[in-house]
């Protein structure tokens, strides 16, 4: 009854709309999973077809244990059947048909969910989600449902579908595992699988071994390894060992391995550091780029340099609501599209602001630093009365989500790898109009010296518009990358303001590769302090170092000969 | 010289005809603060609880108003600023003249107004979950205490169908209510039977957008093989980059579940939420509860705002309790006087909107049921776990030694709110 409720909140029309992608991917998948599965060819069948009935609709029980009790009966069966059931489960698409009792998988489509047979796999009808009560699985319910899967997965045909399965087990460490894993391990033929499964029976063996040599063995196995769990493994098992009364000898391999497996992981931390230091160096350096033009090059203060930021992320939120109907959503292209379109928005809101308040302002850093807090300060209430207060969420396109993980403990997640590139591209996109456009050169005639600049025919006031345009672009293109990351709220631009001009007073005001060198070094002592100091502290400790650093090098890593030089 | 005094003349007379028009409006209306952030940081949240009262205070009037008189709402902002709070408060109770106040969110800045209700005698009804280890004659909490959230969240993550967890990762942004929380929490666990070495504490700034090592952290903390789950006291935007790098970082809730006290419906509208099923968060109110009440809530809700997609959250039931309650004890006494009001609210019970029954105490708590819900991956939760009956709020926590000796009951013989000894 009470999943019926829930069901029809469910089948609201905002929610149906909201979830209805997630819905339909996981269908999608669920459909192609239940066809493979079906498509093998079939094993000696354990249950008849009645008693797999039977035994799924004891699933419909209020209590979580009573589950795990069907469930574990149900793996420990090996009916091929099984496995898609309980995968239906922990995907939540395992529901009960109000009419008949039937258990039923489904697949969502819009409001309609289509009923899939436990037993033929076929489409046995459709309904809304009014007539249909969800089987409930809780977090206990999904790890004792993942591990039921895991072994059963152990004997899959697919080998990919094999090495997660070792993985799975690896993870779960349950000794009662163990006999499968023989099993397995005996029919195996692939070498690389057959390495993973012995490494995950020597992890079983250290503590379940029968004797001295299986012990020594397992040790030998481990200590190649270089993995957190593998870490996890030997100091429980040297912690537990007056315990439980090991072999002195097997402790002190034991040891050994646990010391040598720790040396690797360190090195390995330390690699994770310094990658996750890169990655908020390049986060930095999009967010300071732009200033370094407004604020570096033309001296500017530039206060509302954050909300460019901002207005780049909600112009990909546009363009994102925009292609909605055309693209399917967290679309490569929406996004591809965004980061020309929020260089032109945030550049023309650069170029209106430039024309309307700050050149009126140049010389007088204080009124400058005034007008554009304010400034700063409509930008964000203009945006907040248009989109609300609250986030707006823009969708992450596939190539963007998950991440690479390495064995060791590394992660290195793909949106931060892109990120990384994209500040590179960006960059070196600057550097090169910086270097050889015509208005790069005009840029920098103006800025190393106005007046004889103005004496050989250059419209000062023009390259100022453009420059101010083209730093406010800049930023507007960093907004794209960030919300990728962050929020995109009316707030996101206050998050990046500070660090922005530290990155550009750190750098050295006015020059470009001051800044890039000077995000990824406050990147990398950020990440260097954060695990040791914490969050808090790592921020106030780079701030006392900046100051400190102003002290003795007052312009920062380089100081740049021009206008600053004048001034 | 003549017509000058006779332009005087005028304006004067034009000002007392305007002054006897307000005094008239005035002796005819009930006027009622609202003081929640319109911008900065906490309009994200707060934004919509104001909507909430102006729903209320609009329903209340087509429904003949109270005590015969029209309802006025009186909107400020305070802008997410602290001591700005203190301020528009003040304005609100002396200037114009409220009858009672419904605002504030973050603990920081109910604070920061306490003294400024408590000098003018005013009241305030205050809708968020907060850390406890308070109590004012002035403020009506009707949002959870730390007994009615984060002690029975931590209970079911360390109970069997919660996943049995032996450590515990306590995040939290760096401020009085996650400090506190965490405190009573570390106390309880210890407790419990899980040591320090156990326990890890992390705290980070206000919009805290970069969770890489954090996360990572927390991996290589979950790795030593005891079961590890996290309570989550982050707070306000930092929410969103947290769930992303959980999501991208692969960390799933039946490895390790993060239970969140300040992430509701609303914080979820925008994440995709399909990588973080399971994930938990304790409230006392989900809009997926089952219940006439609130279906009924949410379809008002929905007229009122215009906008089908927007969410409700526990806030806003709390915000819905305190301003029924407060009509109630209005008509009960009769007048909108402050202490004739205050007397009224003792055992004052309103229906809730998961089915039950909310009763204020004379500590100036609810009675409320406790939720766990499981995020889904549209959005809302399923509730995985809730509370048999409800629970009585308590303004010091048992938990902490220097508090525990303390008792909030503002009837007699104690009126008092941080007591060992009855006043009389």
């Amino acid at each position: 009854m009470r999943n019926d409720m829930f069901s029809v909140l469910r089948r609201s029309p905002f929610l149906a709309q909201q979830s209805r992608k997630a819905f339909l991917c996981l269908g999608a998948f669920l459909v192609c999973l239940i066809v493979a599965v079906f498509a093998l060819p079939e094993r000696a069948m354990a249950y008849s077809d009645e008693e797999l009935r039977n035994v799924s609709e004891r699933l419909n029980v209020k209590s979580s244990t009573q589950k795990i009790a069907v469930i574990e009966e149900m793996a420990a069966d090996g009916d091929p059947r099984v496995a898609p059931i309980l995968r239906a489960m922990l995907d939540g698409n395992l529901y009960v048909r109000d009419s008949d009792e039937h258990v039923v998988i489904t697949a969502k489509q819009g409001k309609v969910y289509s009923h899939i047979d436990i037993v033929s796999g076929e489409v046995i009808g459709e309904s809304g989600s009014k007539e249909i009560s969800k089987i409930k699985v809780n977090n206990r319910l999904r790890g004792v449902l993942r591990d039921a899967l895991a072994t059963l997965n152990l004997f899959s045909p697919d080998l990919a579908v094999r090495s997660n399965a070792v993985e799975q087990v690896m993870d779960a460490r349950d000794p009662a595992m163990l006999p499968l894993l023989l099993r397995a391990i005996d029919r195996e033929e692939d070498e690389t699988l057959l390495a993973r499964m012995e490494l995950a029976k020597a992890t079983m063996a250290l503590a379940a071994g029968e004797n001295t040599e299986e012990r020594l063995a397992a040790i030998d196995v481990l200590a190649s390894e270089t993995t957190p769990q593998i870490r996890a493994v030997l100091s429980q098992f040297v912690a537990s060992a007056d315990a439980e009364g090991f072999e002195p000898e097997v402790v002190a391999a034991a040891k050994d391995a646990l010391k040598s497996v720790e040396g690797r992981l360190s090195t390995w931390q330390t690699v994770g550091d310094v990658y996750r230091g890169i990655s908020l160096g390049s986060v930095l350096l999009l967010a300071a780029v732009g200033l370094a033009i407004t604020f570096g090059v033309m001296g500017v203060i530039n206060m509302a340099h954050g909300e460019m930021i901002m207005i780049g992320a909600y112009t990909t939120f546009m363009v994102q609501q925009a292609l909605g109907s055309i693209l399917p959503s967290g679309s490569a292209w929406s996004l591809a599209i965004s980061v020309p379109a929020a260089f032109l928005v945030a550049g023309a809101v650069g170029v209106v602001i430039e024309r309307s308040v700050i050149r009126f302002l140049y010389g007088r850093p204080l009124e400058t630093l005034l007008a554009t807090w304010g400034v700063s300060l409509v930008l964000q209430q203009a945006i907040r009365t248009i989109f609300g207060a609250t986030n707006q969420q823009v969708m992450a396109p596939d190539f963007m989500s998950g991440a690479v993980e390495f064995s060791t403990g590394l992660v290195l997640t793909y949106n931060r790898l892109w990120i990384i590139l994209f500040s590179v591209i960006v960059v070196a996109g600057i550097a090169a109009v910086l270097r050889y456009t015509a208005f790069g050169l005009q840029m920098r005639a103006v800025t190393q010296n106005r007046r004889m600049a103005g004496s050989v025919g250059i419209r000062t006031g023009y390259v100022d518009a453009l420059t101010f345009g083209l730093g406010s672009g800049i930023a507007g293109i960093a907004g794209v990358a960030l919300s990728q990351i962050s929020n995109v709220s009316p707030n996101l631009g206050q998050t990046y303001i500070i660090d922005s001009f530290m990155v550009v007073v750190f750098g050295g005001v006015g020059n470009l590769w001051g800044t890039v060198l000077g995000a990824f070094s406050l990147g990398i002592v950020n990440k260097f302090l954060e695990p040791v100091a914490g969050a808090v502290l790592a921020k106030i400790f780079v701030l006392i170092a900046l100051i400190l650093f102003i002290q003795k090098r007052p312009k920062g890593l380089f100081a740049l000969k021009g206008r600053a030089v004048e001034a | 010289m003549n017509k000058k005094l006779q332009a005087l003349v005028g304006a004067g007379a034009l000002a007392v005809s305007a002054m006897a028009m307000s005094a008239a409006q005035a002796a005819e209306t009930i006027k009622v603060g609202v003081l929640h952030s319109l911008s900065g940081t906490m309009a994200i949240s707060e934004t919509t609880l104001k909507d909430t009262v102006l729903m209320l205070v609009d329903d209340l009037n087509k429904n003949g108003g109270l005590l015969g008189k029209e309802v006025e709402a009186v909107v400020v902002d305070p802008a997410s600023d602290w001591p700005l709070f203190a301020e528009k408060a003040r304005e609100l109770i002396e200037q114009e003249q409220v009858d009672v106040v419904f605002g504030c969110w973050t603990s920081v800045s109910r604070k920061s107004v306490l003294p400024v209700f408590e000098e003018l005698n005013s009241m305030l009804f205050y809708p968020v979950q907060y850390e406890g280890e308070e109590s004012s004659r002035n403020v009506f909490y009707t949002g959870a205490a730390p007994n009615q959230q984060a002690i029975p969240a931590v209970d079911y993550l360390m109970s069997e169908d919660g996943g049995s967890a032996e450590r515990i990762v306590l995040l939290g942004t760096d401020y009085v209510y996650p400090r506190t929380t965490n405190k009573i929490l570390r106390s309880y666990l210890n407790g419990k039977g899980i040591s320090d070495e156990d326990i890890m504490e992390n705290y980070t700034p206000f919009g805290h957008s970069d969770w890489q090592s954090i996360v990572a952290d927390v991996k290589a903390f979950a790795s030593a093989g005891k079961k590890t789950a996290v309570v989550s006291t982050i707070n306000g935007d930092a929410n969103v980059p947290f769930y992303k790098e959980l999501a991208n970082q692969g960390i799933k809730a039946e490895d390790i579940p993060v239970v969140a006290f300040s992430v509701g419906e609303e914080e979820l509208a925008g994440i995709d939420t399909a990588p973080l099923v399971g994930h938990l968060a304790a409230w006392n109110y989900f809009q997926s509860v089952e219940a006439d009440a609130n279906t009924a809530f949410i379809e008002k809700w929905h007229a009122f705002i215009g906008d089908e997609s927007r969410v409700t959250n526990d806030p806003m039931e709390a915000t819905y309790i305190g301003f029924n309650m407060w009509k109630q004890a209005v008509e009960q006494a009769g007048t909108t006087e402050v202490d004739a009001v205050r007397q009224a609210m003792y055992g004052q019970e309103v229906a809730n909107l998961t089915g039950g029954t909310a009763v204020m105490n004379t500590n100036h708590h609810l009675s409320k049921p406790v939720l766990i819900g499981e995020v889904q991956d549209d959005g809302q939760f399923d509730i995985v776990w809730e509370t048999d009956g409800t629970v009585v709020g308590d303004a010091w926590s048992d938990f902490l030694p220097e508090s525990a000796k303390l008792t909030a009951d503002w009837t007699y013989p104690w009126v008092c709110g941080n007591c060992e000894k009855p006043m009389y």
